[in-house]
């Protein structure tokens, strides 16, 4: 399939999108804008289902691959390609991007057309980290991201928007600065050549990688995040508008899990495996600390936000126990967080919409109201609680049955989270959802209209159809993530 | 036959969603019969196929593949033999008894169609647990029964005890699953496959290998995974000490206490043991902790029934107590005894249940035993099946809880595992207790003078000193959202009692019969190799080999027992149960006072709750608000993000003096700069 230019419509539909949208100017034309969007969005999903349709899962190496000089001086090539694990993602983004669109409908009234070009953009941006072969190509997309998503928090953000987005600007840039350092590094070493292809077969000596692994892991560790570093994540996520939650928690973070996956495993490979019990560490606290904490936030979309950085310790420690169980499940879990996370930071937007406040203790009986957001708030609720027959469980259960293969208290720490994980998301659950009605101002609430109830209909489907028959979503990464292994498993340290 | 077998879980599956997503379509009277007509098609299914596992017939298959991962294949599928079947019968008969009846007990709740797709969801998911083929499906089967579990004790969404319930229900059963999930993780490991049939049939080989989970000490891998697998039959099954959800899960409506929290989903644990046979068989360790956990569960919990007077409360007690006596059977090596008693308890506990929801009908849903009293001669089919039921779980002779709870105590007695001794003591002792307790229940609330006629005594209520019983005692009501329970019985009116209406009344003359009747079987369930090749025991274990060589038929066996300890305990439970509440009414009074110390260690459960409460629910919070202030907010953010932040910001105003823009400002430094520097050069040698 080369020469392929499915891939680039993937990113740059989305982006010309946002240019269009951008072109309705004022909020005069809002109406037009949303239209635009929503078509530049649709337009944008429709021309990755292709890819899906013709990407053959049994294949090896990357497939729909497109090769274009770009800066010949540096020799940067335009090379896009991509393999089960970026298909997925891919997918997931464009999809994410509708009903981002769609849920910003009538919340957002100021500035509609710049709402929703952000968007757009991010979306393509997205795509093109996906789908990057190139490592500066990578890197531009990477950083591009930054862009919208700073821009999104700063202007439709709360109160304390500013802070906020000039934390997770700095916090991530600053990350993203040491792995520019090892990309320079290895475009050197490789004789003056950005391709992916010719990094993983770069032989490096153990120091080396390890310097490589360690810049790359501050860009990666702090987009996951992983703990310590993850404390820009919450601020980001309470200050954001629900739109940019939702993006941030379902697509944004897998950046950085998706990075560990395509440029630090197979760079480098032997790094990886010395300093795993390092990331393995930082995982399981991650999934136990911050389950903890998660457990005392009184505000909901803190919750939410420490409970998605406890989920990605979970792809973290797949990703690191270097089984196909366990990357498998990482993916998976990326995935599947990318629909439950998004449900849920919907499902706190379409309660904000309703009181303008976050705070659980304002809510309470909010069932006897809205029975039918209820239902599906219990859906998202339980899925984020790896209930088994939704997506959540799926993930989880490989990791765990991953880690028990590498060490048995790995598995029993990851698996804490059976019981943490119900703990925080039912109990704040309850004190919203169920008992009688608290204050005048939930007796007064509306249940979701239509367009909310599509939203949130979507993802409810996706969660349940990946429950209860996740097989067509792992049997396409079964190639590429045997193939990565058999890398990680191969020494690059040259001879002496 | 294998789409029928797809057909038994279906059908009430596409009741549930017909009745859950179209309720308000199909309206109240259609939600009852379209679940019921799936019940009944289910119903059938499993009787059909039960027929068809007696003719010798068994079945393993898949259904579709749900995953594959590396060189793992996870299936769902169907395991269709004596045992799986056994319990298909059992589930699908009480659960369309229960749907029957949650015609009349619902008849008023505004929630009348989500009460019957949750109930016949259950099914399914039940149905789905006990057919499996593989331990995964095994696990979905397991969350699902208790998500159902916990939506139908939260169903009163606006009680806060109900909700506080719920959670606390699943949040337990989360710890039991926490172990079942890592011993389901071990076996993956060790076997590479889910698959029932794989993992049975190389248990031997792997029998002994030993694994070190803590460094330096090895273990029997056999013993570690059915000791976690195990946690998770403690959770499920309510055995000490993770007991403590099953009592607050009264908060649900009473139809679902006795399909769920009696008949059904909490006997999965046993359910489970037993079909893991072939791998506790491998670990006398595992079957040590087994029986004594489950003698520890009879007898404690049972004496805390003693001094229960929500009647509710009372029954409830009584399940985990009896699952104790199952989960003793376990650790015997007696599955079959112990699945044998799981299905006479199943119709025995269900009429208890069933029954206590049509005395509380007729109370106006009060629950308090000592508001009751003398009901026999209103509701003489409550009356007569609750006796039934009384005796049956007292073990008298010729009612099903004799034959296997005898064997049970039997299989105690015989059973050379450590602990069996203690076990022997509990099961026997508890003979005594059960006997108490339930007609203790029996004469307050039938027998006696009409104390409902009364005005409440004040404090009659403040002795009960649980805020949440007080609510219980209320509010099986309507439930509008607005009306407090407490204001529907706010002035204290009579009521005339009420014989219940036939929805009741049949479920409950239907479920009475098997009460009685499904004890006569004993022979070739238990002696017969009735469930052949389902359940593996080995020789030194085999304990009902031994009671059946000693076994000549029913008849035998219950003039046998006339002479008998067990016996003559039951009987003596009853006659104090006569003496105290029927003919010396002024005692238990007296007793209390005189036991003040015992009585409120019962009353308290022992102080279990407070102790979880203070030491997981608050010390969790109490962690998490540390890490949190502390790490989070404080080291991570306060010191090195902000704090470098401010280091920056610092520096920088330092540095700025340097560049003021003055010349003589420039020039000055210049000056002492060119000064140090030839002060260096010249003073340096």
């Amino acid at each position: 399939m080369q020469g392929s230019s499915l891939l680039s419509f993937a990113i740059w539909v989305p982006i010309v999108a946002g240019f269009a949208v951008l072109t309705t100017g004022s909020d005069r034309h809002a109406g037009v804008a949303r239209m635009v969007a929503l078509a530049g969005a649709i337009l944008g999903f429709l021309v990755t289902i292709p890819l899906y349709v013709a990407f053959d899962p049994s294949a090896s190496g990357f497939q729909f691959v497109q090769l274009k000089p770009w800066i010949e001086v540096f020799n940067v090539n335009y090379h896009l390609g991509i393999d089960g694990i970026s298909l997925l993602l891919i997918l997931l983004n464009s999809l994410t991007t509708i009903l981002v669109v769609i849920a910003g409908w009538q919340v957002i009234q100021e500035r509609v057309a710049q709402y929703m070009a952000a968007f757009l953009f991010l979306s393509g941006f997205m795509n093109g980290v996906f789908a990057a072969l190139d490592g500066l190509l990578f890197y531009v997309f990477f950083e591009a991201t930054l862009i919208p998503m700073f821009v999104v928090i700063g202007i439709w953000g709360g109160p304390n928007r500013v802070y906020a987005s000039l934390k997770f600007f700095l916090y991530t840039l600053l990350g993203s600065l040491l792995a520019l350092i090892a990309i320079i590094y290895l475009y050197n070493a490789s004789g003056g050549s950005f391709s992916l292809a010719d990094w993983y077969l770069l032989p490096l000596t153990l120091d080396e990688q390890i310097l490589i692994f360690l810049s790359f892991f501050a860009a990666f560790a702090v987009k996951v995040p992983m703990w310590p570093v993850h404390t820009w994540l919450p601020d980001a996520h309470v200050e954001a508008p629900t739109g940019g939650s939702v993006v941030l928690a379902a697509i944004m973070l897998k950046l950085g899990g998706y990075g560990f996956l395509r440029l630090s495993l197979p760079i480098a490979p032997d790094a990886s495996q010395y300093l795993s019990g390092f990331v393995i560490a930082l995982s399981l606290v991650a999934v136990v600390y911050i389950g903890l904490v998660a457990l005392v936030q009184s505000d909901m979309k803190k919750l939410i936000a420490y409970s998605s950085i406890s989920h990605m310790g979970f792809v973290t420690l797949g990703i690191f126990i270097f089984n196909a169980q366990g990357i498998e499940g990482a993916v998976i879990q990326m995935i599947s967080h990318g629909f439950i996370s998004g449900a849920m930071f919907l499902c706190v937007g379409v309660l904000y919409d309703r009181l303008h406040s976050r705070q659980i203790a304002d809510y309470g009986g909010v069932v006897n109201r809205m029975p039918v957001f209820a239902a599906l708030f219990m859906l998202f609720a339980m899925a984020n609680s790896g209930l088994p027959g939704t997506s959540g469980f799926v993930g989880e259960f490989m990791v765990i049955m991953g880690a028990v293969k590498v060490n048995f208290w790995y598995a029993f720490a990851a698996a804490t989270t059976l019981i943490f994980g119900a703990a925080y998301t039912l109990w704040m659950y309850k004190r919203v959802v169920f008992g009688p009605v608290a204050n005048d101002r939930v007796a007064q609430l509306q249940d979701i209209n239509l367009r909310e109830f599509i939203v949130l209909g979507v993802l409810a489907v996706a969660v349940l159809w990946m429950g209860i028959h996740p097989a067509p979503f792992a049997d396409v990464l079964h190639v590429s993530v045997d193939e990565l292994i058999a890398h990680v498993m191969q020494s690059k340290i040259p001879a002496p | 036959m294998q789409k029928l077998y797809l057909v038994a879980p279906l059908a009430p599956l596409v009741g549930a969603v017909l009745s859950g997503l179209f309720g308000w379509v199909i309206g109240r009277r259609g939600a009852h019969l379209v679940t019921i007509a799936a019940m009944l098609v289910c119903t059938a299914v499993c009787g059909i196929v039960f027929n068809d596992v007696l003719q010798g017939n068994t079945y393993n298959g898949t259904v579709y593949t749900w995953l594959t991962s590396g060189n793992s294949r996870f299936e769902i599928g169907f395991l269709i033999d004596r045992l799986s079947a056994t319990m298909m019968l059992v589930v699908s008969f009480v659960s369309l008894m229960v749907h029957v009846y949650t015609i009349g007990y619902m008849a008023d709740d505004p929630g009348y169609q989500r009460f019957f797709s949750y109930i016949s969801l259950f099914t399914f998911s039940m149905l789905m647990l006990v057919m499996s083929n593989n331990f995964l499906q095994l696990f979905f089967g397991w969350e699902a029964v208790g998500l159902v579990s916990y939506l139908l004790i939260g169903f009163w969404y606006t009680r806060p005890t109900a909700i506080y319930a719920n959670l606390k229900a699943f949040l337990v059963n989360r710890v039991g699953d926490f172990g079942f999930l890592l011993g389901i993780a071990l076996v993956l490991m060790y076997f590479g496959t889910l698959d029932y049939a794989a993992v049975f049939a190389n248990a031997k080989q792997l029998a002994a290998n030993t694994i070190e989970i803590v460094p330096g000490s090895s273990w029997s891998l056999m013993t570690v995974i059915c000791l976690l697998l195990f946690v998770g039959a403690m959770g499920k099954s309510a055995q000490f000490p993770l007991h403590v959800w099953l009592p607050d899960s009264m908060e649900g409506p009473t139809p679902i206490s006795a399909l769920i929290h009696a008949a059904t989903m909490v006997t999965a644990g046993i359910f489970m043991v037993a079909r893991m046979s072939p791998l506790f068989e491998l670990s006398e360790t595992a079957l040590s902790v087994v029986i004594v956990i489950g003698a520890i569960t009879t007898l404690f919990m049972g004496l805390i029934a003693i001094v229960q007077n929500d009647i509710k409360r009372v029954v409830a007690y009584s399940t985990i107590s009896q699952l104790g006596y199952m989960t003793v059977a376990l650790g015997a090596s007696a599955y079959a005894a112990g699945i044998f008693h799981l299905a006479t308890h199943a119709f025995f506990k269900a009429v208890l249940f069933l029954g206590a929801g049509s005395v509380i009908i007729a109370m106006h849903h009060e629950q308090d035993m000592r508001r009751m009293g003398g009901l026999r001669k209103y509701m003489p089919v409550t009356y007569a099946t609750m006796m039934i039921a009384a005796l049956a779980i007292s073990g008298i002779p010729g009612f099903s809880g004799f034959f296997s709870k005898e064997s049970i105590i039997e299989a105690a007695h015989l059973s050379k595992v450590p602990g069996a001794g203690f076990a022997y003591f509990c099961v026997l002792t508890t003979v005594f207790v059960t006997a108490l307790y339930n007609f203790r229940l029996i004469f307050m609330t039938f027998h006696g003078p009409e104390r409902f006629r009364e005005p409440p005594v004040a404090d009659a209520r403040g002795e009960h000193g649980h805020g949440e019983h007080a609510l219980t005692e209320h509010a099986e009501s309507k439930h509008d959202a607005h009306s407090d329970p407490h204001d529907t019985h706010g002035a204290h009116h009579v009521h005339e009692p009420r014989e219940s209406p036939a929805v009741v009344t049949i479920p409950l003359i239907l479920l009475a019969i098997p009460s009685v009747a499904a004890g006569w079987f004993i022979g070739p369930v238990l002696f017969g190799g009735f469930f052949g090749k389902a359940i593996v025991v080995a020789p030194e274990h085999d304990v009902l080999e031994e009671l059946g060589r000693e076994f000549h038929g029913v008849i035998g066996m219950m003039t046998h027992a006339l002479t008998t300890l067990p016996f003559a305990l039951a009987i003596a439970g009853i006659g104090v149960a006569v003496y105290l509440y029927l003919v010396r009414p002024d005692l238990p009074a007296v007793i209390k006072r005189r036991a003040g110390f015992l009585y409120t260690i019962l009353e308290r459960k022992y102080g279990i709750d407070e102790l979880y409460s203070f030491v997981f629910a608050a010390g969790a919070r109490v962690l998490g608000k540390g890490l949190w202030k502390g790490g989070d907010v404080g080291l991570i953010d306060g010191l090195l993000v902000n704090g470098s932040a401010r280091l920056i910001g610092w520096s920088a105003t330092v540095i700025r003096r340097f560049q003021s823009g003055y010349i003589y400002h420039y020039a000055f430094t210049m000056i002492i700069g060119i000064l140090v520097l030839l002060t260096l050069v010249v003073v340096w040698p």
